[in-house]
């Protein structure tokens, strides 16, 4: 169907559990082989933690799906080793432009911010985001991939987990402490443990038409409301790997899904839109109606929600899978810290309330974008359609029209797992923020910061510190190591000199400092999904020591003494 | 002097554009009417200078016809 992709066939493989003679237990099993389940293995498989990957089907997404890909995505993908080949498939634009009926209203370029490793996002079908993930998967032995292994059914208990899983060879049963469920929007498990995923109906349909295009055509997004091709409705052209363009038709709630789909409907929507000499092959087709919606609590007993079967947006401003892997970055490291006993099981419910919060966050910004291309009754259509025609003229009337905003990280603004500050920053960032990456120089050349975060806590120290910060570090790292906890200390020195020793590195540009308005002695605590979760100007092993069990749930599990 | 800023001035665009389309949402459009009258009175006073009412004015009363005969029909 798809001229220009061969979808990988993953065989299938009896598993030893298969012929057990008493259920096998793991201490975690993920259902569902899409974007989140491969990155929570990934993840998981970091952090030392084996899991057993469960999916019903023998290859990656049928179809091109989700196309935008953030640069958060990017930089969580190069934490697990999969980044590099995405960025190398993927297409990046800098030219956005917007049209008004005839005529185009204005263009943005999204000329990146520089001095970062990953740029903002790619173009890049799903099939090959999920081939890569894959690929990274097989090359870590502590994932176990199974294919065409279908489960049949799940049961939890406050102790564990139940999975009866359907194979050619027959059934089988499993056991495992956390069941990490990622079977997508419909998820079928959810359903079976009469859960429920809650929201808002778009009543309305798009028809996504993805192309190959047989001339040179500008690699620019081009978004018109109100299109003379395509009157009263939106319509989106979007580049994406190997020549393929995504044409995305605003239908209205009325259009027959069946008829929209055929290629005789298809052809003339988009000679009208390209022109009849343009020549192009359809790659895919679909229509799709969307949905705002999420789980009360993506956590029930033991078994954990992630992905779009725990929260669900409209694709415009690509929040679906990037959202998703924000989700898996937050909670692979507190289940390994839990399954590894560094943590009280109850780590696992800020999973819940800092996904709650990224999660409504996403669902705002879609449902944003949506409401301003369907507008609701005639005085928001006027309102929309004004600011539309001010924007020709006026950049203030431009940063109201929203055809979809760049997904951006969450901030975990109020959470529990934070220190507040006590001293006085000047820096976007703050307790919650994900880091921002800079380039750094180590004694092995030049390097990025954030591949120098992640994976366990980091204390990012600025200049060289005296011999009083330096044992308070000390006190701080050994007495973490006593109760099994790693944290190490990366020092950051203005020195622009190579010969940085391990555990330094140089910020000879400034940028670093910049960034996170770093003064001689400022230290951060950076949790292992390099989210900043305290800071101060002055080292204090003791307040560091409190602040890295509050990020571990300390503050949760027991009442601090006044 | 100070002159009608047609820059990007909102401290959330988006906030602000939601809140207005919802304000709208379930009224009727005489209501919605009554509505934008009280809402241009606020935010006029708030500016309070004449001149740059003025400006706003002079702007707003350009409406392209294009447009006005879209709405109408």
């Amino acid at each position: 169907m798809v001229s220009t992709y061969t979808n990988p066939e993953y065989p299938y493989r009896k598993s030893p559990d298969q012929s057990a003679a008493s259920p096998v237990h793991h201490p975690v099993i993920i259902i569902g082989g899409g974007p989140a389940g491969l990155a929570a293995a990934m993840d998981l498989a970091l952090h030392g933690v084996a899991s057993v990957v469960l999916d019903d089907n023998n290859t990656v997404s049928v179809g091109s799906r989700a196309i935008c890909i953030a640069k958060r995505t990017l930089e969580i993908c190069d934490r697990y080793g999969c980044a590099e080949p995405m960025i190398n498939k993927g297409v990046t634009w800098n030219l956005g432009r917007v049209y008004f009926h005839e005529d185009q209203i204005y263009e943005f370029n999204l000329l990146p911010e520089s001095h970062h490793k990953v740029p903002a996002f790619i173009n890049l079908q799903q099939y090959y985001f999920e081939e890569y993930m894959v690929e990274r998967c097989m090359e870590m032995p502590l994932i176990d991939l199974r294919w065409l292994h279908k489960v049949a059914a799940v049961d939890s208990s406050t102790e564990q987990a139940t999975v009866v899983v359907d194979t050619e060879d027959g059934p089988y049963t499993m056991t495992c402490d956390y069941l990490l469920v990622a079977d997508g929007a419909n998820s079928p498990i959810r359903d079976s443990l009469g859960l429920e995923s809650k929201g808002q109906v778009f009543e309305d349909r798009f028809l996504i038409a993805d192309i190959v295009m047989k001339a040179d055509f500008p690699a620019e997004r081009r978004f018109w409301f109100d299109a003379p091709f395509h009157p009263g409705q939106s319509t989106l052209l979007h580049k994406q790997a190997d020549n393929v363009w995504r044409i995305d038709f605003q239908l209205g709630w009325d259009a027959d899904p069946e008829e929209e789909k055929k290629i005789e409907k298809i052809r003339p929507r988009i000679e009208a839109m390209l022109g009849k000499e343009t020549e192009w092959d359809l790659e895919w087709a679909s229509v799709y109606t969307f949905r705002c919606r999420k789980m009360d609590s993506f956590i029930h007993q033991r078994v954990l929600f992630m992905g779009d079967a725990a929260h669900q947006v409209s694709p415009f401003g690509a929040r679906g899978a990037n959202g998703a892997l924000q989700g898996v970055e937050n909670l692979c490291w507190k289940l390994a810290a839990v399954l590894k006993g560094h943590a009280a099981p109850s780590l696992l419910t800020t999973y819940d309330t800092e996904r709650q919060h990224g999660a409504s966050e996403n669902i705002l910004h879609s449902t944003r974008a949506t409401d301003f291309m369907t507008p609701k009754n005639r005085t928001t259509r006027i309102l929309r359609d004004t600011v539309l025609d001010l924007a020709r003229e006026f950049p203030f009337a431009r940063s109201l029209v929203n055809s979809g905003r760049l997904s951006t990280p969450c901030t975990y603004e109020d959470s529990q797992l934070n220190t507040a500050d006590s001293d006085v920053f000047s820096t976007a960032m703050r307790p919650g923020s994900a880091c921002i990456d800079a380039p750094v120089t180590t004694a092995e050349g030049p390097a990025w910061l954030l591949n120098k975060l992640g994976d366990r806590f980091v204390l990012l120290v600025y200049g060289d510190g005296d011999t009083e910060q330096q044992q308070a570090l000390a006190t701080a790292v050994r007495e973490l190591h006593t109760s099994g906890i790693r944290a190490d200390v990366l020092r950051v020195t203005r020195n622009t000199s190579p010969a940085a020793e391990p555990g330094e590195i140089g910020d000879p540009d400034g940028i670093l400092a910049q960034r996170y308005d770093m003064q001689p002695g400022t230290v951060y605590l950076i949790r292992p999904d390099q989210h900043v979760a305290a800071r101060w100007r002055k080292m204090d092993a003791e307040l560091v020591i409190k602040a890295v069990h509050k990020a571990l749930g300390a503050s949760m599990t027991q009442e601090q003494p006044a | 002097m100070s002159r009608l800023i047609t820059d990007n001035n909102f401290t959330d665009p988006d906030a602000f554009y939601a809140a207005l389309a919802n304000l709208y949402r379930d009224r009727s459009e005489t209501e919605n009417e009554v509505v934008n009258a009280r809402l241009i009175l606020l935010l006029a006073n708030q500016v309070g200078d004449q001149r740059i009412l003025q400006e706003a004015l002079s702007i707003a009363g350009q409406a392209t016809t294009q447009d006005t005969q879209h709405h109408v029909s």
